[in-house]
């Protein structure tokens, strides 16, 4: 095949293909029926991220580090499930503020300072350019390779038709970025276009990578057995499986995870596609999970391709970053390696087209237009048009700079590590950025601190040093370190020589960046809108954190200019459009002639924001505002009030959760208490109902024995036995009541010494000798007649046994009774259980029958003896004592009282 | 044919008392200690009045009330509660279901046999 004119010309097709793809989102955009709001699109776009050297390089890693490829992966697959909650924050600031870059981001954050944005600009162009030249070599190399059809020119030597590729390769893709990128001024700065154009190459790239891992590990050998099979019986390959192949092990997979974690999202491409471009924050919950696992088919044929390459082209010097494209080559499958040569196409327009858009928003709004709005003091009505033009030249100006450092150090072996040198670069941007959105207190000076220890160490250790190693500076800057300071070799700072390059250039330059950063934050003072600027950002979910904005200007300016002003940088129909629907939306009378309300400006201000930067916009707007902007003061008192009713509604809500809790506590006790009282009513009210019954029958036998003088002698005696009887129960009940009464409130008299319990037996026995010869029911002591010594109120302990007694004579077989007295022991404790034949008690009523007067309404029979008061008192008494009282019941068998009293712990005479 | 009066009380001293003042009196007497045993006396025979105590086992003296009270043959039954909880929402309790008259326990046995022979419609002497 004329691979020669085919190559090239299928290129610009499949251009024109994304062409088309981009113009559709655009148009459907603009038709309002978006096709990129839709998370796996959202996913499909930050897939950015893997680019002609995750394509290319990856099996060029493998081959010489084994797994050591894989933390580029491992590091956004880590973060990723964090997005949620810091990359949401990140969204909703962006989105609240308008910053559309992440030069705009810091700048906005630290008091709108143009100095920071600037800088931060310059950062970034630095430190991604060499990235963007090695998406240019890719594509060259591979167009190269693909052309001569020959694994033999695959051996990583330049040649001058490859510069002529990358040259036009940089043509292409400017031309592309400047249509999609920069055909109109939007304060939102997205481009839907290139998100479905980025997505779709996303497809194409993974597709076909998937495809090749097949073809090689099927195609090419017999799977993965025989792959690896091979690579296990080579010694030369063996250890690539190993962790130990890593370079710069357990050090260098830490960072490069590190770096990788923060180069996900703050790549200028990233931050465009994650933030910029984001249309909804649920789209980030698939994006947390479905990113990873398009990372994970991507690195899932990585080893076997390596593999595969290492036996195939051994001894060939055949580049290993070639492997991908010269394995279906060597197999003779021309079209496969096209699809292959399309997929690292994808993998690099959509890398330098989004990179260079959003670096191109950056240099406009944060380096060039600052400058530009102040040396020129009048304006032509229109500056749009500017500002496009000056994007695009901007646009060109990036890949010819890109093109220039490939020419210069494209050579240089060292390419190989210019991605993680990139990732090092905008690694810097982390502490700003977290200690930005998490702590009030991190300040402009520190942040400008911060960036330039960081980017010191950065350029030393990292540039400087590729420099050096590309030959293009001396080779003893390496050796010797500059100026021949040894404690500056930029591989070995202060000595240190224990990483590898990159883990080095890591750990000094955070840990300059950070530090430099904390310290100068703590111990700086912050202007006033540095102060509402971090409120805001920090605060950023706080009702009323936005606040404070809308107060910055308190000069005068009529509404007339201030649309004037947005009319010259987004158009004059926009900005009329603008003004109406804000008018709309808050009920403002519009008029060229009136003066405008201080949210007007701000909300003019924001607009400019995202089309001019923040720090641009601020110029603009102090330019049209007549009168100062508020003094020092005036902003103080301002940011006192913002973060007064801040902390005024945080109290509020602490308060309202207090006093909820309270509520819910007094309406606990409440009824607690109310529980009581119905307790204690009830109590009065039983009480009451125990005591006149026999009251009653008193009563009434008295009245009769009084009215009937002529009643016979036997009846006369009945009555008056019953009178006595019902005046003993009721002497009784007052008796149990008041003791009772007595234990309840602690005034009961315990007099505790050494007791015998075989005696206090002994007594209950002869108390109640009489009660069980009158029913004829059977004793049975099995009490041993031996001394059971224990503490414990003689008298009360008696009264219990007494009172067990008599109700186990009351309860036993009417025809047959037998009580029975044993000893129990159990480690600790001794007592007695007094044991009767009658019918038992329900398992229910166990627990119940030693509540008060429980037995007046529930025994199944009457019992005029009992006052439902005593076994109620025996439990007080035998709980003062530290002791247990519990009944066990067989149903028809009878039942058991026992209760055991501890026998060394001071009985509890203390009150309740 | 005397009249009969139905007496129901868990306390069997009441119960006897009561039944020597009615007997005294020269009406028929039935006793009840509970109140179910209190309904099936009714059903079995219709008393003219019925001494019925609130604090009953099984069924207690409202819930008999009511019963009494629902049966459209039985309307003509004088019902006097005995209570011996003091308070006043529960002799009320007692009217509201459909009871005649109460007394209070203790009660004076002449003021009792008053009530019993006015509600019958017999000559009484004022306590």
């Amino acid at each position: 095949m004329p691979w020669q004119w085919l190559a090239p010309i299928i290129s610009i097709a499949y251009l024109a293909v994304l062409f088309i793809v981009a113009y559709y989102g655009d148009r459907r955009a603009l038709q309002g029926r978006s096709l990129v709001n839709n998370p796996t699109i959202y996913t499909l776009s930050i897939a950015v991220y893997c680019t002609a050297w995750t394509y290319y390089g990856s099996v060029g890693r493998a081959t010489v580090g084994g797994v050591g490829f894989l933390p580029i992966s491992l590091g956004p697959t880590l973060i990723a499930p964090l997005w949620f909650f810091f990359l949401a924050k990140i969204i909703t600031i962006a989105k609240i503020n308008h910053t559309t870059s992440i030069a705009d981001f810091i700048s906005a954050r630290y008091g709108r300072s143009p100095a920071l944005g600037g800088m931060v600009t310059l950062f970034v162009v630095l430190g991604i350019m060499p990235y963007v030249a090695l998406q240019l070599k890719a594509v060259a190399v591979s167009l190269g390779v693909l052309i001569s059809m020959d694994t033999h020119s695959a051996t990583g030597t330049m040649t001058s038709l490859w510069n002529q590729t990358a040259f036009y390769v940089a043509v292409c893709m400017a031309l592309f970025a400047i249509l999609f990128g920069t055909r109109h001024l939007d304060a939102s700065e997205r481009h839907e276009g290139i998100v479905l154009a980025v997505a779709f190459e996303s497809i194409v790239k993974l597709g076909v990578f998937l495809v090749l891992g097949v073809f090689v590990t099927y195609g090419l050998f017999d799977g993965f057995g025989d792959l690896f099979g091979k690579a296990m019986a080579d010694p030369n390959l063996r250890w690539l499986m190993d962790f130990d192949a890593v370079p710069g092990g357990y050090a260098s997979w830490f960072s490069i995870t590190f770096l990788s974690m923060m180069a996900i999202v703050f790549l200028p491409r990233q931050f465009q596609m994650l933030v910029v471009e984001n249309l909804s924050q649920e789209h980030i919950t698939r994006a947390s999970w479905l990113f990873p696992l398009y990372l994970l088919a991507f690195n899932l044929f990585v080893i076997p391709i390596a593999i595969a390459g290492k036996i195939i082209f051994s001894g060939q010097g055949v580049d290993p970053d070639l492997f991908v494209l010269s394995l279906p080559i060597y197999g003779r499958q021309e079209w496969l390696a096209l699809l292959v040569y399309i997929g690292g196409l994808s993998a690099a327009t959509s890398m330098v087209i989004v990179e260079t858009v959003a670096l191109s928003t950056m240099v406009s709004n944060d380096l060039i237009l600052p400058l530009l709005l102040r040396s020129r003091t009048t304006f032509r009505d229109d500056l749009s048009g500017i500002i496009l033009g000056l994007r695009r030249g901007i646009i060109v100006g990036l890949l010819m700079l890109g093109y220039l450092y490939y020419r210069l150090i494209a050579e240089s072996n060292t390419l190989a590590n210019i991605g993680l040198v990139s990732f090092a670069a905008v690694a810097q941007f982390a502490p700003s950025i977290f200690l930005g959105i998490y702590w009030t207190g991190a300040s402009r000076r520190g942040a400008i601190g911060g960036l330039i220890a960081g980017f010191l160490v950065w350029f030393h250790t990292l540039l400087l040093a590729s420099f050096a190693q590309s030959g293009w500076i001396a080779a003893s800057f390496l050796t010797d370190g500059p100026w021949g300071l040894a404690w500056l070799k930029p591989h070995a700072l202060f000595g240190s020589t224990l990483f590898d390059p990159i883990s080095h250039a890591v750990f000094w330059s955070m840990s300059a960046n950070v530090g430099v950063f904390v310290l100068i934050s703590l111990f700086d003072r912050q202007t006033a809108v540095e102060q509402i600027q971090a409120l805001n950002f920090v605060n950023v979910y706080e009702k009323g954190a936005e606040g404070g904005n809308e107060y910055l200007w308190s000069g005068f300016v009529s509404m007339g200019d201030l649309k004037k002003l947005l009319a010259r940088f987004i158009g004059p129909a926009q900005a009329d459009l603008e003004f109406s629907h804000y008018a709309q939306h808050n009920h403002l009378e519009l008029g060229d002639g009136v003066p405008s309300p201080a949210h007007l400006v701000a909300f003019v201000e924001k607009l400019l924001t995202g089309t001019i930067g923040s720090a641009s916009a601020r110029v603009m707007i102090s330019s049209v505002v007549k009168g100062e902007e508020l003094d020092f003061q005036g902003v103080m008192r301002i940011l006192n009030e913002t973060s007064q009713v801040i902390a005024y509604s945080q109290r509020l809500e602490s308060k309202s959760q207090q006093l909820e809790a309270a509520t819910q506590k007094l309406q606990e006790a409440n009824a607690q208490l109310q529980e009581l009282d119905r307790m204690k009513d009830e109590f009065i009210s039983t009480v009451s109902h125990e005591l006149r019954t026999p009251l009653t029958s008193i009563r009434a036998f008295s009245e009769i024995l009084h009215d009937n003088e002529n009643l016979e002698i036997s009846e006369r005696q009945k009555f008056t036995s019953i009178i006595i009887k019902e005046t003993n129960r009721l002497t009784r009940l007052v008796n149990q009541i008041l003791d009772l009464a007595k234990i309840e409130s602690g005034k009961m008299e315990w007099y505790v010494c050494e007791v015998d319990l075989a005696q206090i037996v002994q007594e209950a026995v002869d108390a109640t000798r009489m009660l069980f010869e009158n029913k004829s029911v059977q004793l049975i002591n099995q009490v041993p007649d031996r001394c059971i010594m224990l503490q414990a109120d003689r008298d009360k302990l008696i009264q219990v046994a007494i009172n067990l007694l008599s109700n186990a004579i009351k309860f036993c077989n009417p025809q047959d009774g037998v009580v029975k007295i044993e000893l129990r022991k159990s480690p600790d404790a001794i007592g007695l259980a007094i044991i009767d034949n009658g019918v038992g008690i329900a398992q229910e009523d166990l627990e119940r029958v030693f509540e008060r007067f429980h037995q007046v309404y529930n025994s199944p029979v009457n019992l005029p003896l009992g006052t439902g008061l005593g076994l109620t008192i025996c439990r007080r008494i035998i709980e003062r004592h530290n002791g247990k009282i519990w009944a066990e019941s067989l149903l028809g068998q009878g039942t058991s009282f026992i209760f055991l009293l501890p026998h060394s712990t001071t009985p509890n005479m203390g009150s309740l | 044919m005397p009249l009969e009066i139905l007496i129901a009380d868990d306390a069997p001293n009441i119960v006897l008392s009561l039944e020597f003042l009615m007997k005294k009196e020269g009406f028929a007497v039935r006793t009840a200690t509970d109140g179910e045993e209190a309904l099936r006396a009714m059903e079995e025979k219709m008393s003219d009045l019925v001494l019925l105590d609130v604090m009953m086992p099984k069924r207690n003296g409202y819930e008999v009330c009511e019963i009494i009270r629902a049966n459209p043959q039985w309307k003509d039954v004088r019902i006097i509660m005995l209570t011996a909880k003091g308070r006043d929402v529960e002799q009320e309790k007692g009217i509201a279901l459909g009871a005649d008259d109460y007394v209070i326990k203790p009660f004076s046995t002449r003021e009792l046999v008053f009530k019993v022979r006015t509600m019958l419609g017999l000559p009484a002497v004022e306590p």
